[in-house]
């Protein structure tokens, strides 16, 4: 049973992962090149003002993989591989979610469970601290970044997690529709509160240091030492159709997890029936 | 197959034998180590060390899933 989960996990992840590369590769890959090239272009100007300056240059290292390699090969393995491992965290969770589901049938259980997963692994962390295409990230901030957002997945799955447990307990005073909007209300409010304590992007202590006080780590207009514009700042509407196209990318993924899933409960449950009968027997 | 099932009515205890909870925790132990190569290697931390190719190869990826890049 739990073996006939996992690898249905990992197939229908596989699969999601597939179809959202499907779906990147044509409308995100183009917005990454051109942060690329943005980048490109933003070094050389820097580099020119550098230059102007007299200030040291930096070394911008050899490519270990050409933009076709990543763009191709490189992005679909990244996305097959992560969809197949969030299709098998998922069966993990549906498992031993099955077990306590109590009234909820196996295939509304699946649904439920994905959107939930979808909603604290990516939706809520991306609230505070969205994906960015390339050029947006400065290299120092890496840890603290990496730390806040994986901070952020782990929280609001704590969240959730106690959400759903206060919801269940309310249930049994108050009827079914009130316990899941106060659940539901407790978990946004906890959200609220954690988002406005931890810090903006922009607001780490070595940005602030570097670059002065802004919410995010979006590069800014470039201007020379007389305040001249000499490269524009990063174009907004790459920025917000990257991050749209990100969050679709996902509901992708977590769609053909949570349909696959609840399509296939049925026969689970006819698994179960046949895997019982001997054991009766 | 070594696991008995108990239905859903039924005792939840009595369907943990042995296997499940290997399963259970190998699973998810590999798709946490699949995640970290994927999203996190190479960025704040590395088990290879001083090397990129992972990051680079799945570069594009680990910016559009969400993770932080460089």
């Amino acid at each position: 049973m739990e073996k006939r989960i996992i690898g249905r996990g990992v197939l229908l992840g596989a699969l999601g992962g597939l179809l959202a590369f499907v779906f990147s590769r044509i409308l995100a890959e183009p917005i990454i090149d051109r942060a690329i090239d943005y980048e490109t272009g933003r070094d050389d100007a820097q580099m020119a003002l550098d230059r102007a300056a007299g200030k040291p240059m930096m070394d911008m290292g050899t490519e270990l993989f050409t933009r076709g390699q990543q763009a191709n090969a490189g992005f679909s393995f990244a996305l097959i591989v992560f969809g197949a491992a969030m299709g098998a965290l998922f069966a993990v969770v549906y498992y031993l979610a099955l077990r306590r589901s109590g009234k909820i049938t196996p295939r509304s259980l699946a649904l439920l469970v994905s959107g939930g997963m979808f909603l604290t692994l990516y939706v809520v962390p991306s609230l505070k601290y969205p994906a960015n295409p390339p050029a947006i990230g400065h290299h120092e901030t890496t840890k603290p970044r990496t730390a806040l957002y994986l901070g952020m997945i782990v929280i609001s799955v704590v969240a959730l997690v106690a959400a759903v447990w206060l919801g269940r307990k309310l249930a049994a005073r108050l009827d079914n529709w009130t316990a899941v909007i106060v659940a539901a209300a407790s978990f946004t409010v906890v959200m609220a509160v954690v988002m406005l304590v931890l810090p903006s992007l922009g607001q780490l202590s070595a940005n602030r240091r570097e670059y002065g006080d802004f919410a995010t780590e979006t590069p800014q207009p470039l201007q020379d030492p007389s305040g001249v514009i000499v490269y524009p700042g990063f174009p907004a509407d790459d920025l917000y159709h990257f991050r749209l196209y990100s969050f679709a990318a996902q509901a992708i993924l977590w769609l053909v997890i949570g349909v696959g899933f609840a399509w296939l409960a049925p026969r689970l449950r006819a698994d179960r029936a046949s895997e019982a009968a001997p054991v009766a027997a | 197959m070594a696991t008995s099932y108990a239905p859903r009515t039924g005792l939840g205890a009595l369907s943990v034998s042995i296997p499940t909870p290997v399963w259970l925790i190998g699973t998810t132990l590999l798709a946490l180590l699949a995640i970290y190569f994927i999203g996190i290697d190479q960025g704040a931390v590395s088990v290879f060390g001083s090397d990129m190719h992972v990051h680079e190869f799945v570069h594009d990826g680990r910016h559009f899933l969400g993770f932080p890049c460089h």
